[in-house]
Formats: C-alpha cells, structure tokens, sequence
C-alpha cells in the first residue's frame, strides 16, 4: 500500500500489515457505541434507583447476571490455559494464538468484574470483601482470584501493548516488552494457580449448597466434586472460545490470520478433555441421582417445573456435549472450518447453559413442602447491562487488532 | 485486611486466605519492578540485545 492510499493512523500499525481506512474503523466503533449506551443507561438505572428495576428477587438472587458472570469466566479460561500449554507445557506452536488469548481473557475478566460491579449494586463498597472477608467463603476466594487472575491478565496484556511501532520505539518499553516476555512463564504458572482456584471455587459455591439436593455434590476433602467438574469443564471449552472469536476476527478482516495447524491443536485438545469432562459430569449425575434419591429427592421432583424439564439435562449433556466432543475428536470434522465452529459454538453454548443451572435452575427447585415454583425470565435491564461488556469488549478486540501485534503469522499469510 | 488492623481475628483460615492474597500481590510487584529496573538499567547502559522474535 502506497503512502498516498494508506490509513492516516497507518504509522501505529503492527509492522508490514493492512487495515481498513479509518472512517470505516470509526463507523464501526461509532455502531457498537448504539448498543453500548443502551446498557450504560441500565448500569445507571441499576446503580440510581436499584435492583428492583431488575427481574431479581428472593427466589432468584442469581438471575442471568450470575450466570452469564460463570459463563464467560470459563470462556476465558482459554487464555490461562493456553498459556499454560505454551509457556509450561511449552508447545511452540501456541506462541502464535497465545497473545489473541490474553487479548480474549483480558475481555472476558473485565467483563466478568464489570458484571459484578452492577450486580452487587453499590459498587462503592466492592472493596468490603477484600477488607471484611469472610474466610470460610468459596466466594472469597473466588472474589481475591478474579481480581488477582485479572491484573496477571494486565499484565499479560501490557508487553502487547509496549510492542505497538511507535511505542516500542521507545528504548525503556522496548526493554520493558522484552524482560516481561523473559518473565512469562512465571506469570503465567502464577495465572494458572489463580485460575485453577476461582474456576473451581465457582463450582463449590453450589457444590457445598446442603440445604439444596440439586445442587449439593460429596468430594474431596473441603472441595465438592462440581469444584473439579467447573475446572474441566472451563479448560475444555476455552480454547474452544479462543477458536471461534479468532474465526470471527478473521470473518470481519477478510483475511487469515492464524495457520490451521494452531487451530488443530486446540481444537484436539478441547475435543479430549471435553470427553473427559462428560465421562466424569455422568458419572457425577447417576450418583448424584441415585444419593439423592435415597434422600427422598427423587430425580422427577428436580424435572417437574417448566422451563426446567429434562430437556435441560438431555440438551446440556447430548446436543451441547456429545455432539461437538466427537467433531473435536474426529481429525477429518476439524479440518471443515465450519463444522469445526458449529463444534465450538455449541461447546460454548453448553457451558454457558451448565452454569445456568448450577445457578439458576439450582435454586429455584422447590426445597420445602411449603414452597412455590415461581419462574423468572431477565427483563431488559439485566440483558441490556449484560450485552453492554459484549460490546465493549468487541471495541478492546477492534482496537488490539489494529494497533497491537497479536498475530504473528498475519504477515506470512498475507503477503502484500 | 492487615493483621494489625484491629478487626483482624487471628485463625488459621484467615491466615491462609490473606496470606496467598499478599503473596501473589506481592509477586506480581516484584516482577514488574524487576522487569522496570532491567529495563531502565538497559536504557542507562544502551545496551540492545532484544531484537529476538518474542
């Protein structure tokens, strides 16, 4: 591209790539801001006149807010995970999706706090937990490991950010990007503790819930075992997520930006321990069934209330488990791009829905003989202040691609 | 909470929880105040070595 035609912010480009002309980049970002406000409004109503603007009630403290918080915790899993496998289990070939990954990880924590931040309410007093906390809580932890998980990610992000051209031109961050690649694998093995704890604590929270059969597991010492199902099932659909956004990002680029060999590899591994994950996910359900039985909870009674049928339990564990456990199995399904993304859609879809109802529908069976079924559909300020970190995080995505280096493979896939 | 704050009740759970909390805060200072420093002296020094490929 000739000086005349290119971009006026093309000296800020990642060496020797293409982007759109700017009007275009801030038409984009001027479209996403439409949606952005909407939920901005509903973070304020929220915060300004309070949570009975929501659908949220005694019957349901954990709506859609909680759930979706889960879900995309575990979507971000990818980025931990990856990082592990190229930095301790040192596979090279990951060097060239890892910085996407953080990227991705960096959106799905923020969004996950930011969740958190209108869920709570008044979020001025967010930092009671870290003052008054309450050390026999799986929320603790989980409150410190997110925050801590969250700054790993920062500082993850950073060097990405040190390596923009006109940055990096900068001797100190120059310095700076590279002693912090040198010191990767130590945050990354700091990461990876952070994350195998909040992702499992998330899972004891309803793990521990004795006053509720339905969600209430035995385990290992203090950890019920939905402490170790959350874990693997994060880990086995987060590179899953990391495919599918890649895949998108190369849809509204127009190019490819990462070879297929990578995806493989991530996919393979998704694809094992996603059987892995169902293996012990079924082997929990029929002893869970059968304990819970005994205790005169038979498994019809957790069914009875619609929506909350069996459909759930046949959807989440066949459609959204089986089924894209044998694409990512199977070599030659991987290598059709778009059965592999309808794989990775549904695996993510399936651990958004686990977390629903490890939240949701686990609350809200009928526990007492005098209690009512009351059913809860979110109203728009919970869907609305939900999507808002979507957005935003379709604008971190939008400007990292443009301005940082995160594909390396971008130059040598499209020679100019 | 800091254990000289007068809220802070001395257990062995709270020491655990708190204590892993600091330690990671901790450990991610040292490292960004290690890489700052390398790098500063770097600079100071106009030493570059780091055109490797990250």
């Amino acid at each position: 591209m000739d000086s005349a035609s290119a971009p006026f912010d093309s000296a800020l480009f990642p060496e020797g790539v293409k982007r759109c002309k700017f009007k275009w980049f801030l038409f984009w970002l001027a479209v996403l801001h439409g949606p952005l406000m909407v939920g901005v409004i509903a973070m304020l109503m929220c915060w300004g006149l309070a949570l009975h603007v929501t659908y949220l009630n005694n019957n349901y403290p954990f709506g859609l807010w909680i759930a979706a918080d889960l879900g995309i915790i575990a979507l971000g899993a990818g980025a931990f995970f990856t990082g592990f496998l190229r930095y301790i289990v040192n596979i090279e070939e990951l060097k060239n999706i890892v910085n996407y990954a953080v990227v991705i990880g960096v959106v799905c924590y923020a969004a996950a706090q930011g969740i958190l931040g209108v869920d709570i309410g008044q979020p001025l007093r967010g930092w009671f937990i870290f003052w008054h906390a309450n050390v026999h809580s799986m929320l603790t932890e989980v409150a410190f490991c997110i925050t801590c998980y969250f700054m790993v990610l920062c500082i993850e992000y950073f060097p990405l950010i040190l390596e923009n051209r006109q940055i990096n031109k900068l001797r100190f961050f120059h310095g700076m990007a590279h002693h912090l690649h040198g010191a990767m694998p130590t945050i990354a093995a700091v990461g990876v503790f952070l994350s195998f704890f909040h992702q499992g604590s998330l899972g004891g929270v309803p793990g521990v819930l004795y006053g509720r059969p339905f969600a209430y597991r035995e385990g290992f010492l203090v950890w019920p075992w939905t402490f170790f199902l959350f874990i693997l099932s994060a880990i086995a659909c987060g590179p899953c997520f990391t495919i599918l956004v890649t895949w998108i990002t190369e849809k509204c680029a127009g190019k490819r930006l990462v070879k297929r060999n990578v995806i493989d590899i991530l996919a393979k591994i998704s694809g094992r321990l996603l059987v892995l994950y169902l293996v012990l996910k079924t082997l929990d359900t029929v002893y869970w069934v059968a304990i819970a039985g005994k205790a005169g909870a038979p498994l019809s009674s957790f069914y009875a209330n619609q929506p909350f049928g069996y459909w759930v339990l046949i959807t989440e564990l066949g459609i959204l488990g089986v089924i894209p456990a044998i694409i990512l199995l199977n070599a030659k399904a991987r290598q059709n791009e778009n059965i592999l993304i309808i794989a990775c859609i549904l695996n993510c879809t399936g651990i958004f829905m686990n977390r629903w109802i490890m939240t949701v529908q686990a609350l809200a069976v009928p526990v007492m003989s005098f209690d009512k079924f009351i059913s809860y559909r979110p109203n728009w300020v919970e869907y609305a202040s939900t999507l808002m970190f979507v957005w935003l995080g379709a604008v971190v995505i939008m400007l990292s691609y443009r301005y940082l280096p995160i594909f390396p493979q971008e130059k040598e896939l499209n020679p100019s | 909470m800091f254990p000289f704050a007068f809220e802070w009740v001395p257990e062995a759970t709270r020491y655990v929880f708190m204590g892993s909390l600091y330690a990671v805060l901790i450990s991610l200072i040292i490292i960004l105040h290690y890489c700052a420093i390398r790098a500063f002296l770097d600079m100071i020094c106009k030493k570059d070595d780091h055109n490797s490929h990250h």
